[in-house]
């Protein structure tokens, strides 16, 4: 195929640049373990609240010194609510809904994560710095899914 | 308007109905989410205008536009549309869908956004007529296929002309997508919705919707590639840079387009972080097509500067003709994809999509992409179409040439707005940007910004429906307009590797298999909950 010189050159640039983009990602995932949320368990959504660990949501102590967060989703609310974690430590939401998809962002942070019926949706987060941060829904819900909105508190451990 | 025409223009006048409907109920959405008051404002309002706008844009529009274009360009490069009466059934097949889907939608039945993920339930008719509709544009296919078969006969050893070779492409990515969603339309949400099957699994749903939803914007954008391809360079006055890249770009978009699903699925659980990592990999790939088009459609452009006389370094951009409206809504359309191309580059990098992940950054991104990119590619291709397949003048030119200008305005001022407030934390598709009342603080502005951005967006959009409409039912008669396809710097006579669309379409069934059959199996394998239906709206 008879391509310009500087066709050629434009080509192999945009490869170079999208291999530089790969690479960022490859390597941060090499070395950095980072990967998105990708836990893979399952749970009855018609009836959580005879589940164990959904049936009474709440903060519990993580085997790695830090917290472990069990919320569930439901129609137009999160419980726990508030929620309140220890800074610097990391903590592990593990999430799920009772209904329909909700998301769970926490704005401002990275934990941002999908609570789909049948599904545990877990991932780990630290929070450095102490406050309250606003936990929104963002999947749509229904007709108050703008109303489903709750708070975390981030505490600073006394010493 | 000759009657071999009629086809076409019956496809696109629904189109850009659906567009004038879906534009409407835009407006409403962004006065809404800035908590501008306006007469019967209201949650279900609000939500239901969301799934109509998001259904008759997404689906509606952009389907009947497109088979349109195609059916004109068949008439015109291979001289025939093999198969007419099928055509027409299949038009009316997919109006009669839309119609009994969206009356759903305005009755509020069906509040369930274009994306219905379960177990919000819709109503039946919704799933059946969205079905009808998809079925028709298979049919659609089939006729084009046909059309091009017919014409390889009596062609036995030239290339294909370069816009059938590019809706080729756009239909087997069509063909390919659509398998997910009738795996989840047919297979799981009709026989639930009608009560047969009492529960079906969410993700899986979604695994199955977002095999169909990404391609799906390859569906939209590849026939504004073959606008800017075959027919920009040629109203620019100038030529087509290289043929065969254009072949090589569009048939990288029949392999690359559907094994990406699942970077619209890094938040969700059930699917690993390898498989995610995957198809981060082909999303990447997919860019580079759209590299080579920036080049190659961008030289062309530069061709028909220099053959109208510029000299220097830039200078060529000025000798282009700003002031028609097909050319300069082109133009403008690609400088929104610089923009959205790379957005796209950051939402697929999983570690920064996690800070923009359902936020109205999402908005802001697929305003400026199909919002842009594509309608914009859309409107300026009727201002050309209108008098070669209408057989009528433009009324209003001078508003023709005002309304891409105004979109882009609109739009630019709308998504940089909203892109901010997404980096802010504002959650995508909410009612009020206050939330539950007294929040907001750090984007309320930012929603009111956006609000105007959509108030003039609205505004170019009924310049457009009205220069649409004067010219169809009152433009000066005209046989002069012709169609005219750009002309490569150096033709190609003989057949290529790009041309063999068979082989490539085994290529791209075997990386859609590698890319979702053991997520899948995996999936289904595992012991599952399934999910009955809710109706919260």
């Amino acid at each position: 195929m008879n391509v310009e010189l500087y066709e050629r050159v434009w080509m192999w640039a945009a490869s170079l640049l999208i291999a530089a983009f790969l690479g960022t990602i490859l390597a941060m995932t090499a070395f950095h373990a980072i990967t998105p949320p990708s836990h893979f368990e399952t749970v009855d959504p018609s009836n959580l609240a005879a589940n164990p660990e959904f049936g009474s949501p709440g903060v519990r102590p993580g085997p790695d010194g830090g917290v472990v967060v069990t919320v569930v989703a439901e129609m137009f609310d999160f419980s726990p609510n508030p929620i309140e974690v220890p800074a610097g430590r990391p903590v592990t939401f593990r999430l799920t809904s009772a209904d329909v998809i909700h998301g769970f962002e926490v704005v401002g942070t990275n934990a941002n994560a999908m609570a789909i019926p049948g599904y545990v949706s877990q991932f780990t987060v630290t929070f450095p710095n102490s406050g309250e941060y606003l936990i929104a829904c963002n999947e749509y819900c229904g007709l108050l899914h703008h109303n489903m909105v709750a708070k975390l508190i981030v505490k600073k451990e006394a010493r | 308007m000759s009657s071999r025409n009629s086809l076409a223009a019956a496809h696109l006048g629904v189109g850009i109905a659906a567009f004038g409907l879906a534009s409407a109920m835009g407006l409403i959405q962004a006065l809404s989410l800035a908590d501008i008051q306006f007469p019967q404002r209201s949650e279900s309002l609000y939500y239901m205008s969301l799934t109509a706008h998001g259904v008759l844009m997404a689906l509606v529009f952009t389907t009947f536009f497109i088979m349109g274009f195609g059916y004109a360009l068949a008439q015109v490069t291979l001289g025939r549309v093999t198969g007419r009466r099928t055509a027409w059934f299949a038009f009316w097949l997919g109006l009669v869908g839309t119609a009994l889907a969206a009356q759903t939608i305005l009755r509020g039945q069906s509040t369930v956004l274009y994306t219905f993920y379960p177990p919000l339930m819709a109503h039946p008719l919704f799933y059946i007529g969205a079905t009808l509709l998809v079925v028709a544009s298979w049919i659609w296919g089939g006729v084009m296929i046909a059309s091009y078969r017919s014409w390889r006969r009596e062609n036995p050893a030239v290339p294909v002309p370069l816009p059938i070779h590019g809706m080729l492409a756009t239909i087997i990515i069509w063909y390919l997508a659509t398998t997910g969603l009738a795996a989840e339309v047919v297979g799981m949400l009709i026989p639930w919705s009608l009560k047969l099957v009492p529960t079906v699994d969410p993700l899986l749903a979604r695994t199955y919707f977002w095999w169909f939803g990404h391609p799906l914007v390859y569906f939209w954008l590849l026939p504004a590639y073959v606008i800017w391809y075959t027919l920009l360079p040629r109203a620019a006055g100038g030529k087509l840079f290289s043929d065969p890249l254009a072949r090589m770009v569009f048939i990288l978009f029949v392999l690359l387009s559907t094994p990406v699903g699942f970077h619209h699925q890094f938040a969700d659980p059930g699917i690993s972080a390898s498989w995610k990592l995957a198809h981060t990999v082909t999303t990447y790939a997919i860019l580079y097509p759209s590299f080579v088009t920036a080049f190659t459609v961008i030289a062309s452009l530069e061709v028909a500067g220099r053959l109208k006389g510029a000299k220097g370094l830039f200078n060529w951009i000025a000798r282009l003709p700003w002031g028609d409206p097909f050319f300069a809504a082109c133009a403008l359309a690609m400088l929104a994809f610089t923009v959205g191309g790379f957005g796209g580059a950051i939402n697929a990098a999983y570690a920064m999509n996690t800070m923009v992940h359902n936020t109205a950054w999402i908005q802001g991104h697929f305003h400026v992409t199909l919002g842009t990119t594509v309608t914009l590619t859309f409107m300026g291709v009727t201002y050309w179409l209108l008098p070669r397949v209408m057989g009528r003048e433009l009324k209003f030119s001078a508003l023709a040439r005002l309304q891409p200008y105004l979109w882009f305005l609109g739009v630019a001022i709308f998504s940089a707005s909203y892109h901010i407030a997404g980096l802010r934390g504002l959650p995508r598709r909410v009612y009020s940007a206050a939330l539950s009342g007294e929040y907001g603080a750090e984007w309320h502005g930012l929603t009111r910004v956006a609000a105007v951005g959509a108030v003039v967006m609205f505004l170019s959009a009924l310049s457009f429906l009205i220069v649409v409409i004067a010219t169809w039912l009152a433009g000066r008669r005209t046989d002069t307009a012709s169609f005219e396809f750009a002309v490569p710097l150096r033709p190609v006579t003989t057949l290529g590797v790009w041309d063999r669309f068979g082989v490539w379409t085994v290529v791209a069934v075997l990386l859609v298999a590698a890319a979702y059959a053991y997520p899948v199996l995996n999936l289904i394998s595992h012991p599952r909950f399934g999910s009955k239906g809710f109706q919260p709206f």
